[in-house]
């Protein structure tokens, strides 16, 4: 029997503004608990929240980014329950009109195919502080410094089928909320946050009783939460016992979803408009100003990218899946680097050795200035590719500039044909046997003299010298 | 519209009120007859107006983007019923 998944997600977002989304308080992050949890945040009686006019605008920008229709009058409302970290028992958000409605953003698939995902609604409300179990034996400690923090609450259609597709919309949104500069994206910190509603069915059949999955902080354990619920649910299925429409917390650790047993009693928010907030009005100018500020969005990148830089729509994908990475690229392009070659550098021996050292992009060791330096050095035939990834590692530890270590270290390629055209008599000379299987038509084995050449030469010989004048002397 | 005993206390529950099965009798019928006045409003014909989310025919006022707010954390933490190193502390919450 074949089971098709079904997922929608949720995904809530810290928008970056200063202040938080009622109250003039502190949003930054890290600081002492409590210090930035004013009596607004603190739900003391008689405050009166008071809308934030950045948070409406960073909303707008996401709705104008995924072409949605925007909610001209939306409204905040009370949802209503209890926990220590929500002082005033309710969480102002947004229910029956949210100020961004049906939108869409494109997916691509490992196949290489475009796939549409549904955004249904994204909301403003604001968030809770946070509850920290482990502090006390007897007591959990709250810190409110979160509470009021401005959200964006993005909610998809149940339109993806597994979860890498999953992740790569979740990918996409945190892309593109960094591309419009709405949200830092941080994921250890939370400011970019996954729930994951996910059900199976039978082919064709309408949608099974669905799990919610909370408490996922990175693409990797989204994926692995997914795929384990998948298996949970299946196996419940086939054995003829039935989902519960429950929310279910994912263990890393232990890689296993489970009950959150305090949430089990059926949630009734008893929704209503939150008659402090009067409806958020969006006038058309205020829409045009914000359409007309809006930067170059990944996807029009990407197609850029492939159209005047002639990149293949994967490398292309690759490069602005991340706005620093796609800034990297773009400035030594900007300064007149190859684009190919550009982006293959920036895809392979950067990332790899950011990778190796845990680093984002914006701390590299190595500066899009001195990348593009290297790279010169290639294209203007002072060192051949395979050099300029020794000079490359040594430009990572910190041991100069392009042009210092290729002197220091005489790496400078050998463009004189007439030294060159020595060691390649020599090799000749040195290798009968090859030579005279070579001239009966072994063609293979010319590789075999490019690369004792390369050898003798300690890897400096410019390769198509090489290759030009031993085709000419071993014919 | 009109609440059983059963309502009632799962009401109850959802607002943290502590009401005793003794009380629940009452409660419910007290409670049914607020519903009921409430009920009267239904009688007048709203059809030609255009539902309101507010009593006030205006917009939304909005403010800067700008921290205004100083850290009174002390003075909040004196009130609290117990504190420490800076956070509250409520009763153990098992999740």
């Amino acid at each position: 029997m074949t089971w098709e998944t079904v997922i929608g997600l949720e995904i809530h977002s810290q928008l970056r503004t200063k202040s938080k989304i009622f109250s003039g308080a502190s949003t930054a992050f890290g600081s002492e608990p409590n210090t930035q949890a004013c009596a607004v945040d603190l739900g003391f009686p008689g405050v009166l929240p008071v809308l934030n006019e950045e948070a409406v605008k960073m909303a707008l920008r996401f709705g104008l980014s995924v072409n949605a229709d925007i909610n001209k009058n939306s409204i905040f409302a009370r949802k209503n329950y209890f926990y220590p970290d929500l002082p005033k028992g309710y969480q102002i958000s947004q229910f029956e009109i949210p100020i961004v409605g049906n939108g869409s953003i494109d997916i691509t698939l490992d196949s290489g195919e475009n796939k549409t995902v549904g955004i249904t609604r994204a909301h403003l409300e604001e968030d809770a502080g946070k509850s920290i179990h482990d502090l006390y034996d007897d007591f959990t400690a709250i810190d409110l410094n979160r509470a009021g923090t401005p959200l964006l609450e993005i909610v998809s259609e149940p339109d993806m089928r597994s979860a890498k597709e999953a992740v790569a919309y979740a990918k996409k949104i945190h892309a593109l909320v960094q591309y419009i500069d709405i949200c830092d994206g941080n994921m250890q910190e939370g400011s970019f946050r996954c729930d994951a509603n996910v059900s199976v069915r039978k082919q064709g059949e309408g949608l099974g009783t669905r799990a919610e999955l909370k408490n996922i902080n990175s693409f990797k354990f989204l994926e692995k939460a997914i795929n384990i619920e998948v298996e949970r649910q299946i196996d419940i299925l086939e054995e003829g016992g039935s989902v519960v429409q429950e929310t279910r917390l994912y263990d890393s650790i232990k890689n296993e979803t489970r009950s959150m047993r305090s949430k089990e009693e059926a949630n009734d928010y008893r929704y209503f408009p939150d008659p402090d907030l009067l409806p958020v009005a969006i006038s058309d100018e205020l829409l045009l100003e914000i359409k007309k500020e809006l930067p170059e969005l990944p996807t029009e990148k990407k197609l850029r990218f492939v159209d005047t830089l002639g990149l293949s729509h994967y490398d292309a994908e690759v490069l602005t899946s991340q706005k620093e990475v796609a800034e990297y690229f773009e400035k030594m392009i900007h300064q007149g680097a190859d684009a190919k070659l550009s982006a293959n550098w920036v895809m392979g021996d950067l990332s790899a050795a950011l990778n190796k050292s845990q680093l984002e992009i914006l701390d590299s060791p190595i500066s899009s200035e001195e990348l593009f330096q290297l790279i010169s050095r290639i294209t203007d035939n002072t060192i051949s590719g395979k050099i300029a990834k020794d000079v490359f590692k040594l430009m990572w530890e910190g041991k100069g500039s392009v042009d210092e270590i290729i002197e220091k270290q005489g790496l400078k390629q050998m463009t004189d044909s007439s030294a060159i055209e020595s060691i390649i008599d020599d090799v000749i000379a040195n290798n009968p046997d090859q030579v005279q299987q070579f001239k009966d038509g072994n063609s293979k084995l010319l590789g075999f003299f490019v690369g004792q050449v390369m050898k003798a030469s300690q890897g400096k010989a410019n390769p198509k010298q090489v290759n030009q004048i031993l085709n000419e002397k071993l014919s | 519209m009109s609440l059983d005993n059963k309502k009632v206390k799962e009401i109850a529950y959802l607002a943290r009120l502590n009401v005793q099965d003794s009380e629940i009798e009452q409660t419910a019928s007290e409670l049914n007859n607020i519903l009921s006045l409430m009920d009267k409003l239904g009688d007048i014909d709203t059809g030609d107006s255009e539902p309101m989310a507010h009593p006030l025919k205006m917009s939304q006022r909005l403010r800067e983007d700008k921290v205004s707010e100083e850290d009174m954390s002390k003075e909040f933490q004196e009130i609290a019923p117990k504190t420490g190193k800076g956070h509250f502390l409520v009763p153990t919450v098992i999740e």
